[in-house]
C-alpha cells in the first residue's frame, strides 16, 4: 500500500542521506521525496512516498523516529491529508495541434509557463490522479520533456470520517 | 585563554571523565597527539591496528558500562575502525570515536588520506558529526558522550578536520544538553505494566528471555530478584549472559541455534514470554512461525524499533530494562491476592527440570586429542566465575558460552550481533586496562586470532597481562562444522594448513607461551599461564573435528535439535 510521510528534519548536512539511507539500507524503494525549509529555522519538512506492507512502514517510521536529526514522523495515510505535486510538461504543439493542447491545458487549469513554434510548456498542480489524467491525455501529442516536484502533503484541520 | 580545537576536545574529554583512549596517530590527528602529554589524566594506549583501538574502546565499555573511547587518523586510519564501529553498533555498546579529516577547504577533493567516514560510517552509528567549526567542537563531543551512553546505547563519530584542530577558541563545556529530537522514552507506562503482572498472574508456564539490554542498563539485580521471587525460569541470548546467575537452579541457559535443550524446548511450551532487552535476532529464534508458538509474549525494551521487528507482541513496554523491571516490581508489590509462586509454577518447573536432566550439555572426555569443552569447563573451575571472558568468533565462542558460567554482568564480552572474528583480544586489552587486578582471558580459535594478533605488542609493551587461550583445532571451525553437516563435507578453504607456532609467536612479542596436549596438563598449564605476571598464550591442541551441540540448524524451528 501507498503511504506518505511527513519528515520534520533538522535542516543541516546529510539529513538527507540519513533519511535515504533507511530506505536503501532495507532494500525499499522511495517514489517521490520532497524537501523544502520550513519557517521555523533550522528546520526542513520532507514529504516522502513509498509503497510497503505495514509491518515495514511501522518499522520505517519508528526507524525515521530513531534518527537524531529526525524531529517529528507523521503517516498521513491514515488521516485526511490534502496532498499535491507540480508538474512541468513540454509537450508537442505543432500549428493544428495547439490549440487542442491549450483547450487541454485550460480544463486542467494548467498555466502555461513557455513557448515555442513547436512545443507548449505546461505547469500544472495536482494531486496523483490528475497528473496521473493529464499525462495521459498530453502523451498522444508526444511528450518532450517531463519534470515532477514529488508530493508534496499537509494534514487537514478537519478530520471528519 | 585561546585554546586550539585540539585542546578543547582533550579537556572535554577530561570533562566527561575519560581516563583511557585507545589510538593511532597519523597527520590528521598529530596536533591531539602533541597536546596529549598536557593532559596526564588521560592516559592513551597505541595500538598496533586501528581496529584493535576500537575493540579496545568497546571491551573497556562492554566491562565497565562507561563510554570507551578510541581515537584514530583520516582516510586508513578511519576506515580500519569500521568493523569495529559495525561491532559495537550491533550490540549497541558505548564507543565515542575521533577520527582526524583533512583540512576543510580539502575536503571533497579525493585529497591525500581523505575518506568520507561520515558517510561510510553512517549506517553503522548511531550519529556521526562532521565539525566544521572549532566553536562547535565542545558542544558536539558532549553530544557524543550522551548520544552514545543514553537510550540504547551505541557507537558515535566525531570527524575532526585538520584546521578545526588547530583553530582557536574558549573553552566552554556546556553544562547541560537540549536536543529536541532526541528524547528516549525511559520510564514504562503504568497501564502496560500492570497487563504484565496480570498476564503474570495468569501464567503457568512463564519464562524470562532476557539480552544485552539487560547488561546494558544495569538491571541484572531487578531480573534476578523477579525471577527468584516468581519462581520463573531463565534463558538468555549471548549477549545476556552474566545477568542472572549462571549457577541458580532456575537458570536453563543460553537459547538459539546452540542453545541447550531444557531452554528451547522451553521457549516452544511456555504461554508468557517475558523478552527483556533481547531483539528475537533470528539465531535466537530460528524460525519464526515456530518460535514461542503457544506464548503470550511481553517485550520490554528502550528502542522502539526492535519492538514488533520480528515477532508480535501483545505487550510492548518502550523503556529502559531496569525502570521497567522495577516497574514491575512496585506493581506486583501492590497487588492483592497473588498466587503463591511456587506453588503455581510446579508442574511447568518440574518439567523444565527433566528437559535438564535429560538433555545437559555434554561432550565426550577424551584424554588426547583434548576436547575443547574441557578446557573450558577447566577455566571456569580454576576462575569459578571471577575472571572477566572475552571470545573470539566460532566454535570457541559458543562453547565458552555454553560451558563456562557467568555469575555478574560485563564478565562475558562476546561480538554478538555481527560475530567479529578478531574482537576478543583487543576487547580483552580493553577490559584488562579497566580491571588491572581482574584476570581476563580470551578464549579464541586459532582462525580469529591471527585477525588481531599483532595487539600482542600493545599488551606486552603495556604490560596488559591478558591470557589467549586458543582452542586449536586446526580449521576454522564453524564453518568446517557446517561444510561437515550440511555441506557433504567439503572442507573447502576451512584448514589452517600453516598455522605459525603460537608458543613461539608469544614468545617473539616477548610474551609467554604455552602449549598443551593432554587433558592431563590442562589444568596445570592453565594455572602456571594465569600465574605468569604479563600476556601469555596458551596454545591448547584440540579434537580437530569436535562440534558445538545441540544445534538448530538455520531456519529450523527450535525444538528441531540435533543433539550430541
Ligand atoms: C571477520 C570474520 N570473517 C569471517 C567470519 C566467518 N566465520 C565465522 S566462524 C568462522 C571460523 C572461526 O574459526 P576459528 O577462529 O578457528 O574458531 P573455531 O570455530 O575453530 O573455534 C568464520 C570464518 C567471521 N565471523 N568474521
Amino acid at each position: 500500500m501507498r503511504h506518505v510521510l511527513s519528515v520534520l528534519v533538522e535542516n543541516e548536512p546529510g539529513v538527507l542521506s540519513r533519511v535515504v539511507g533507511l530506505f536503501s539500507g532495507r532494500g525499499f524503494n522511495i517514489e517521490t521525496l520532497n524537501v523544502g525549509p520550513t519557517l521555523e529555522d533550522g528546520l526542513s519538512l520532507m514529504t516522502i512516498t513509498t509503497s510497503g506492507e505495514e509491518q515495514i512502514i511501522e518499522q520505517i517510521t519508528k526507524q525515521l523516529r530513531k534518527l537524531v536529526t529526525v524531529v517529528k514522523v507523521v503517516d498521513l495515510t491514515h488521516l485526511q491529508s490534502v496532498e499535491r505535486e507540480m508538474v512541468l510538461i513540454k509537450v508537442n504543439a505543432e500549428d493544428e495541434r495547439r490549440a487542442e493542447v491549450l483547450r487541454i491545458a485550460d480544463i486542467f487549469r494548467c498555466k502555461v509557463v513557455d513557448v515555442s513554434g513547436n512545443d507548449l510548456t505546461l505547469e500544472i498542480t495536482g494531486d496523483q490522479g490528475k497528473i496521473r489524467a493529464i499525462v495521459s491525455l498530453l502523451q498522444r501529442f508526444g511528450i518532450k520533456e517531463f519534470a515532477r516536484t514529488g508530493t508534496v502533503a499537509m494534514r487537514r484541520s478537519m478530520q471528519v470520517d | 585563554m585561546e585554546r586550539t580545537g585540539a585542546q578543547v576536545l582533550l579537556e572535554c574529554l577530561l570533562q566527561e571523565g575519560v581516563e583511557s583512549i585507545f589510538g593511532f596517530p597519523g597527520g590528521a590527528v598529530i596536533d591531539i597527539y602533541h597536546h596529549l602529554p598536557e593532559y596526564p589524566a588521560l592516559r592513551h594506549f597505541l595500538v598496533r591496528h586501528e581496529q584493535g583501538a576500537i575493540h579496545a574502546a568497546d571491551g573497556y565499555a562492554r566491562a565497565t558500562g562507561r563510554v570507551g573511547v578510541c581515537l584514530v587518523t583520516s582516510g586508513p586510519g578511519a576506515t580500519n575502525t569500521v568493523t569495529g564501529i559495525a561491532t559495537a553498533y550491533m550490540d549497541s555498546i558505548p564507543v565515542v570515536i575521533i577520527t582526524g579529516q583533512v583540512p576543510t577547504p580539502l575536503i571533497g577533493n579525493d585529497a591525500f588520506q581523505e575518506v568520507d567516514i561520515v558517510g561510510i560510517s553512517r549506517p553503522c552509528v548511531k550519529h556521526n558529526y562532521l565539525v566544521k567549526d572549532v566553536k562547535d567542537l565542545a558542544w558536539i563531543i558532549k553530544q557524543a558522550f550522551y548520544l552514545a551512553r543514553t537510550g540504547r546505547p551505541g557507537p558515535v563519530l566525531v570527524d575532526l578536520p585538520k584546521d578545526v584542530l588547530q583553530a582557536k577558541t574558549v573553552f566552554e563545556y556546556p553544562e547541560s544538553i537540549s536536543m529536541r529530537s532526541y528524547n528516549p522514552n525511559l520510564a514504562p507506562n503504568r497501564r502496560q505494566v500492570r497487563k504484565v503482572t496480570e498476564l503474570l498472574r495468569r501464567s503457568r508456564r512463564p519464562l524470562v528471555y532476557s539480552g544485552g539490554g539487560v547488561i546494558s542498563s544495569d538491571a541484572g539485580e531487578e531480573l534476578t530478584w523477579l525471577c527468584r521471587t516468581l519462581r520463573i525460569p531463565v534463558t538468555s541470548t549471548l549477549m545476556g549472559l552474566g545477568a542472572f546467575p549462571g549457577d541458580d537452579p532456575l537458570w536453563l541457559g543460553m537459547l538459539g541455534m546452540h542453545g541447550t535443550y531444557a531452554a528451547n524446548m522451553a521457549v516452544g511450551h511456555t504461554d508468557l514470554l517475558l523478552a527483556v532487552g533481547a531483539r528475537f535476532d533470528d539465531r535466537v529464534t530460528g524460525k519464526i512461525s515456530s518460535f514461542a508458538p503457544s506464548a503470550q509474549v511481553v517485550h520490554i525494551d528502550v528502542d522502539p524499533t526492535s519492538i514488533r521487528k520480528n515477532v508480535n507482541v501483545d505487550v510492548p513496554i518502550v523503556a529502559d530494562c531496569r525502570q521497567a523491571l522495577r516497574g514491575i516490581r512496585e506493581e506486583l508489590e501492590i497487588c492483592p491476592d497473588l498466587p503463591d509462586w511456587s506453588e503455581a509454577h510446579q508442574p511447568w518447573l518440574e518439567q523444565v527440570g527433566e528437559w535438564q536432566r535429560d538433555h545437559p550439555l555434554r561432550y565426550t572426555f577424551s584424554e588426547e586429542p583434548i576436547k575443547p569443552q574441557f578446557v573450558v569447563e577447566k577455566i571456569y573451575e580454576l576462575t569459578k566465575g571471577e575472571a572477566i571472558i572475552t571470545t573470539e568468533v566460532g566454535q570457541n565462542q559458543m562453547w565458552a558460552a555454553q560451558f563456562s558460567k557467568f555469575h555478574r554482568p560485563r564478565t562475558f564480552l562476546t561480538s554478538g550481533g555481527l560475530g567479529t572474528m578478531g574482537y576478543g583480544f583487543p576487547a580483552a586489552i580493553g577490559a584488562q586496562v579497566a580491571f588491572p587486578d581482574k584476570l581476563v582471558i580470551d578464549i579464541a580459535g586459532d582462525g580469529s586470532i591471527q585477525m588481531n594478533i599483532q595487539e600482542m605488542a600493545t599488551a606486552v609493551s603495556y604490560n596488559i597481562p591478558v591470557k589467549i587461550v586458543i582452542l586449536n583445532n586446526g580449521y576454522l571451525g564453524m564453518v568446517r562444522q557446517w561444510q561437515e553437516l550440511f555441506y557433504a563435507k567439503n572442507y573447502c578453504s576451512t584448514c589452517m594448513h600453516l598455522n605459525p607456532d603460537f608458543v613461539k609467536l608469544a614468545e617473539a612479542y616477548g610474551a609467554a607461551g604455552f602449549r598443551v596436549t593432554r587433558a592431563a596438563d590442562v589444568e596445570r598449564v592453565l594455572k602456571e599461564a594465569f600465574a605468569v605476571p604479563g600476556p601469555a598464550i596458551v596454545d591448547v591442541v584440540v579434537e580437530p573435528e569436535e562440534n558445538v551441540y545441540p544445534m538448530v540448524p538455520a531456519g529450523a524451528a527450535l525444538t528441531d535439535m540435533l543433539l550430541v
